[in-house]
């Protein structure tokens, strides 16, 4: 179970981040939601070790995580799938793969064959540069690299970034199909709409702070995370 | 037993090209008087070579513009000297300064000395690297280039006379046994290379040159990965200045000016950034031309071929242009006409392997025929 507790980053003066409290159960689905700039992207990047909280406590499995190097962190069976996909796109899918896996000495081939089972698309492209593959397809390997580490939680910032609506939906059947197979899943959306169907639990951060948290459901039937987010 | 079936279509030509280049090794070193000249190349290549792949280890594969090479090499190179001159020549090379009383003994072989020389520069790349690797590109450059330039000025210093010889350098090294000492070293340093780089760790050298955001993201610790590719390159910096000592027999520090390390980035652009083979192709095309293009330098007078002439008015027409330095003018010209047609360097950052020469001569004929049909 991941626990974050009133959480703060700063950027250069200016509080990103405010006072964010949130819980990720184990096996389950969590999102948070928001627009541009509310400062989901920084709690994933704090929880990773690549920026640094200025106050508050991050708790995995009653561990603290603040203070840690990002590789120490990862160590701990927690991955993340970066925002903008950042696959290595000289690099083949294969090679790719086996980045995510680089801090595992045991043997890759489970793993492996676990993601070309969820994405086979990467199977028949293995030996291709990444940097050649779709939008979709580098979203999927940068998923699949995600998963290599065999992580118990992995968090996604932004999936559906700049990708087609048949292709997003592909990814959050993906997504759900990941979290049945046992791993937590900590989603970070501005798709709010998706995300919180697939979610079991949701939180609405504005400005920095959460201002609405419910079950997936829930927020989807709340008025004001109708109008705000939802559009309608 | 073997669990491999092995495919004799891809094993023979490697075989074959094995046993030619070990045919004409041979058949140079049968006779290594009046083979010298041709020796002298494949030796100097095969240093370069060294030097170009460990650069490229840093810039081409982990994306670090380091330009320390040159230090590096001057640092093995006179380790490498001190530590393999005969004990009783020293007093005579050290006649002005003296040596110091621990180093006149040492005498070690080739091999140990030049192990030597890699762990010292290792040790010395690990504590530079420290402060060093937190800067980025341009600085970086300009640090180690700096770094590069003391240990020169360092090693020609008359304090430490009594370890380097100053300005007078090191020399009487005794030189390779054989033209298979010199090969045989070379191509060991970079199949140890090679090996690295197909490693794990060669590919979180790629991650992090390709995108360090990501590679971060994946547990890979920056600095460390940096550190490491920088110690191992720097190391075999080290001995590839340790080797280009005994080519020469000497180590003076006005061989490792920053125009050296010029050079051997020069190699690495040429060959492709990121290739290996594409250094090895380098080294050679780059120490071998210079070389081939030697008959630039001479002044060639047109009435020297048909003597009957040379009394005539056509006769004693000086061919223009021919004459010392032109070399390197057509040498400049062809570099950048290389660099003009391919901007990646010759080979990009792929690898010349068997299968891609086979299917480069498929394709080759299968356009000729093509052709023929037409």
């Amino acid at each position: 179970m991941l626990e974050v507790k009133n959480l703060k980053i700063n950027y250069g003066g200016i509080e990103a981040v405010r006072n964010v409290s949130f819980t990720v159960p184990n096996a389950k689905i969590v999102t948070l939601v928001g627009a541009n700039g509310a400062g989901k992207s920084s709690i994933l990047r704090s929880i990773i070790g690549l920026v640094k909280a200025a106050d508050g406590s991050i708790h995995l499995d009653k561990r603290e995580l603040i203070g840690l190097k990002t590789d120490e962190i990862v160590k701990h069976n927690i991955t993340l799938v970066p925002e903008g996909r950042h696959v290595f796109p000289d690099q083949t899918v294969l090679e790719n793969l086996k980045i995510g896996a680089y801090l595992r000495h045991d043997s890759l081939t489970e793993d492996l064959e676990r993601v070309y089972r969820l994405f086979p698309r990467l199977k028949e492209r293995s030996w291709q540069a990444a940097g050649t593959l779709s939008g979709g397809e580098q979203q999927m390997l940068a998923v699949g690299r995600a998963l290599m580490a065999s992580p118990e939680i992995i968090m996604m910032d932004e999936p559906s970034l700049g990708l087609a609506p048949i292709v997003v939906k592909e990814i959050f059947e993906i997504i759900k199909k990941i979290n049945k197979q046992g791993t937590t899943v900590l989603l970070v959306e501005q798709n709010a709409n998706m995300a919180l169907r697939i979610a079991d639990y949701g939180y609405v951060i504005e400005n920095g702070e959460v201002t609405v948290h419910g079950t997936g459901e829930e927020l989807l039937k709340n008025e004001n995370v109708r109008k705000a987010y939802l559009g309608m | 037993m073997t669990k491999k079936k092995i495919d004799i279509k891809k094993t023979l030509p490697k075989v074959l090209m094995i046993v030619l280049v070990a045919l004409y090794l041979s058949y140079l070193q049968a006779d290594p008087m009046s083979h010298s000249y041709a020796i002298t190349i494949i030796e100097r290549s095969c240093i370069y070579s060294v030097a170009a792949v460990s650069l490229n280890l840093i810039i081409g594969f982990t994306g670090q513009f380091s330009l320390g090479t040159a230090g590096f090499m001057c640092i093995g190179a006179y380790i490498t000297g001190i530590v393999t001159i005969d004990p009783a020549m020293k007093s005579q090379i050290f006649y002005l300064y003296g040596i110091q009383p621990w180093l006149e003994n040492i005498k070690l072989p080739l091999l140990a000395a030049l192990l030597v020389s890699g762990l010292i520069c290792a040790a010395i790349a690990f504590l530079i690297g420290w402060p060093v690797l937190r800067l980025k590109s341009d600085y970086l450059a300009i640090a180690t280039l700096g770094f590069s330039e003391i240990i020169r000025a360092l090693f020609g210093w008359d304090g430490l006379g009594t370890v380097t010889n100053a300005s007078y350098g090191v020399s009487n090294i005794p030189s390779f046994s054989s033209l298979y000492e010199c090969v045989i070293i070379c191509v060991l340093c970079i199949i140890i290379m090679a090996l690295l780089i197909n490693s794990s760790y060669g590919r979180a050298f790629k991650a992090v040159r390709d995108d360090d955001v990501a590679a971060e993201a994946m547990g890979i610790n920056l600095f460390k990965t940096k550190q490491l590719s920088f110690v191992i390159s720097s190391a075999f910096a080290g001995i590839a200045g340790g080797l280009l000592a005994v080519f020469m027999r000497s180590a003076v520090t006005s061989t490792f000016t920053v125009a050296l390390t010029y050079n051997i980035l020069l190699m690495v652009i040429l060959g492709g950034i990121g290739s290996i083979s594409g250094s090895i192709l380098g080294a050679f095309l780059v120490t071998g031309s210079q070389e081939w293009l030697r008959f630039l330098d001479r002044e060639y007078t047109f009435g020297s071929l048909f003597p009957m002439l040379s009394n005539t008015s056509i006769g004693g027409f000086n061919v223009p242009f021919l004459r010392n330095g032109f070399r390197m003018v057509i040498f400049s010209i062809l570099l950048m006409v290389v660099v003009l047609f391919w901007n990646h360097g010759i080979t990009g950052s792929k690898e010349i392997t068997f299968d891609r020469i086979a299917g480069f001569t498929k394709k080759l004929i299968k356009h000729k025929e093509g052709n023929a049909h037409e």
